[in-house]
């Protein structure tokens, strides 16, 4: 029962603290900026740590995180390899097959009006399905590795990025192709140095919604079957044995791939965009 | 100069699809029926060797006999050589890719041609998961709201939750779902609740970030007008927050129903659930019944594009008697 009350002081502290900062004089600063949710997120771990330690919570219904992190450094090699499976072959490979057909498809879209007023609609519907569905058919046809996980992938970054990247590669206005127009530029120099370059926060946008749908595919596809090996037929068996622990290192493992891979995607985009107003802050 | 919107649903919705109506309703079928035809040719090489096998069974002549022998071949050279064959790879009981009318038959049979108590028919697997997905739906997006509030009216809030919201949709949370499904069993909750618990937390974020952003819409002159009228910040919120939130609202239900359908479908993999359209999707790919998986596939299609569906029109008629329509 003492750790359950020093759960709720740690929480009640926490809390405090994130007042202070966020209404003092600094709350603009950068590092206050970081500083708070850091806090919140700590605090958030050690309450849950506290409250499970005092009330005993079995490890089959949550085990603390400190239990979590002993898991995590102790398996780093079965960690290691079932995320080289699932992200690096099956997620990488499909997101970048994935997002380089629906690119080359949009630039096709763009160029023909009857395939944008044709496919696009088709596109946006298709955005909105329950596209992981398709697993189960594309385990069955590409077999358990990762090859049916890249294809799961792909079928489902593939519409975003084409939405986002016709869409963008219609921002420009008349006055800047017109522009273009005068200077006697081809088709495909105004596409390189006006529209392609105009286009690019959309493209980023369906890139960097891609990289969630492409881990999301990669691991829901393991549930239809996989080789004894991934982060998806790991959670899955480990939940069978209700190691929790190590369900838990795996998404521990998943949030960090995922999120880093949107970093790194809109990094990249910081250096494509630099000049678009929502990058120079 | 706000960032483009982020999600396809969203450029859908404020992207204008310019040309007649007749000429792209035109584009539209004839995009279809170059899929259904595509659909129909691949048909013939994707199962072509499982007709092969059979019409061989049966005593047909072929030009290389002997299964083993055919396995390393290419499908279109296997075709092309045996030609009696080709309307087969569109009857195929358990096809590799069933055609098109096959798909359409069992949905038909399915749904219309059965009781819709009966365990076999996709209307009760269909509500057995729209149930989850409406509960869930309803119980995130109630919550995003309320967080996404006091995100909006606390600074505090805003300054440590919101930027984990912001990370939570990087992380594919999917992950969770069958722990929670395991958990709430061994603590005895099983049935619709661990399923909607799933659609609730994957609403959740997207309408906190999509709500926040619409509640934070107003610009300084709107905030600066209620101040002169010295409205309270209650006042403030009702009159000028709220209502503007609203086309920012109706694009995060989209994208959060949409998620909510998905959350309701893949919880029901794990436990090996006896009912909804998950675990018929699992049923047919445990014992290879391609066209129950296809005809699952296309029932949750169709639900999907219905609650999207059903929203936007709900969106227009609402921005409409606000006034708001664009």
């Amino acid at each position: 029962m003492m750790l359950v009350v020093m759960a709720f002081g740690v929480w009640i502290l926490g809390w405090w603290i994130n007042t202070r900062l966020a209404e003092g004089p600094n709350a603009q600063t950068r590092a206050v900026k970081l500083l708070i949710p850091t806090i919140f997120g700590v605090t958030l771990l050690l309450v849950w740590e506290l409250v499970v330690r005092g009330l005993e919570v079995p490890l089959v219904i949550l085990p603390a995180p400190s239990l979590i992190a002993v898991r995590f450094a102790g398996s780093i090699p079965i960690l290691w390899v079932d995320f080289a499976q699932t992200f690096i072959k099956g997620a990488l490979s499909g997101y970048l097959i994935g997002c380089s057909a629906a690119f080359l498809m949009a630039i096709a879209v763009d160029r023909w009006e009857f395939l944008r007023l044709g496919l696009l609609p088709v596109g946006n519907f298709v955005a909105a399905l329950p596209i992981v569905g398709t697993a189960p058919i594309l385990v069955m046809w590409f077999g358990f590795d990762w090859q049916s996980k890249a294809a799961v992938v792909v079928v489902m970054v593939f519409f975003p990025v084409l939405v986002n990247t016709v869409a963008g590669l219609r921002e420009t206005t008349a006055m800047q192709r017109d522009l273009m127009e005068t200077y006697a530029a081809s088709y495909w120099q105004a596409f390189f140095k006006l529209r392609l370059p105009a286009a690019m926060p959309f493209v980023f946008n369906g890139l960097k919604i891609a990289t969630t749908l492409a881990l999301v595919g990669a691991i829901v596809a393991e549930f239809f079957g996989s080789p004894t090996v991934g982060m998806g037929f790991r959670i899955s068996t480990s939940v069978g044995q209700l190691a929790l622990d190590m369900v838990w290192a795996e998404i521990v493992v998943a949030a960090l791939a995922g999120s880093l891979f949107y970093g790194v995607v809109a990094m990249v985009e910081k250096v494509v965009t630099f000049w678009h107003p929502s990058q120079r802050g | 100069m706000r960032a483009p919107c982020v999600h396809p649903l969203c450029t859908a919705a404020t992207q204008h699809f310019g040309g007649e109506p007749m000429k792209s309703a035109l584009a539209v079928l004839t995009v279809i029926a170059v899929l259904v035809a595509f659909w129909y040719a691949a048909c013939v090489p994707m199962n072509i060797k499982g007709v092969l096998v059979e019409a061989e069974r049966a005593g047909a002549e072929i030009s290389t006999p002997g299964a083993r022998d055919r396995r390393d071949m290419s499908e279109v050279g296997l075709v092309l050589d045996n030609r009696f064959a080709i309307p087969a790879t569109w009857a195929q009981d358990r096809p590799r890719l069933p055609a098109p009318h096959q798909v359409g038959i069992e949905l038909w049979k399915t749904t219309l041609g059965k009781k819709i108590t009966s365990k076999r028919s996709l209307v009760y697997h269909g509500w057995v998961t729209l149930s989850a997905t409406l509960l869930g739906f309803a119980i995130g997006t109630g919550l995003g709201v309320l967080l996404a509030v006091g995100i909006v009216h606390s600074k505090v809030m805003d300054m440590s939750v919101m930027p984990w919201a912001i990370v939570s949709q990087t992380i594919p949370i999917i992950a969770l779902a069958p722990m929670i499904i395991v958990v709430l069993y061994s603590v005895g909750v099983q049935g619709i609740i661990p399923k909607a618990i799933i659609s609730a937390y994957l609403s959740f974020f997207p309408v906190v970030v999509g709500m926040v952003k619409g509640l934070r819409s107003p610009d300084h002159m709107q905030l600066d007008l209620l101040r002169t009228y010295s409205a309270s910040n209650a006042q403030g919120f009702w009159k000028l927050r709220l209502p503007a939130s609203m086309p920012y609202l109706f694009t995060s239900l989209k994208i959060g129903i949409a998620a909510s359908l998905v959350g309701a479908i893949v919880g029901e993999l794990p436990t090996g659930a006896v009912a909804g359209l998950g675990a018929r999707l699992l049923a047919g790919s445990y014992y290879g019944q391609t066209v129950q998986i296809w005809s699952a596939l296309f029932a949750a299609a169709i639900l999907a594009a219905c609650l999207v569906g059903l929203l936007g029109l709900i969106e227009k008629a609402v921005l409409k008697r606000m006034g708001m329509a664009s």
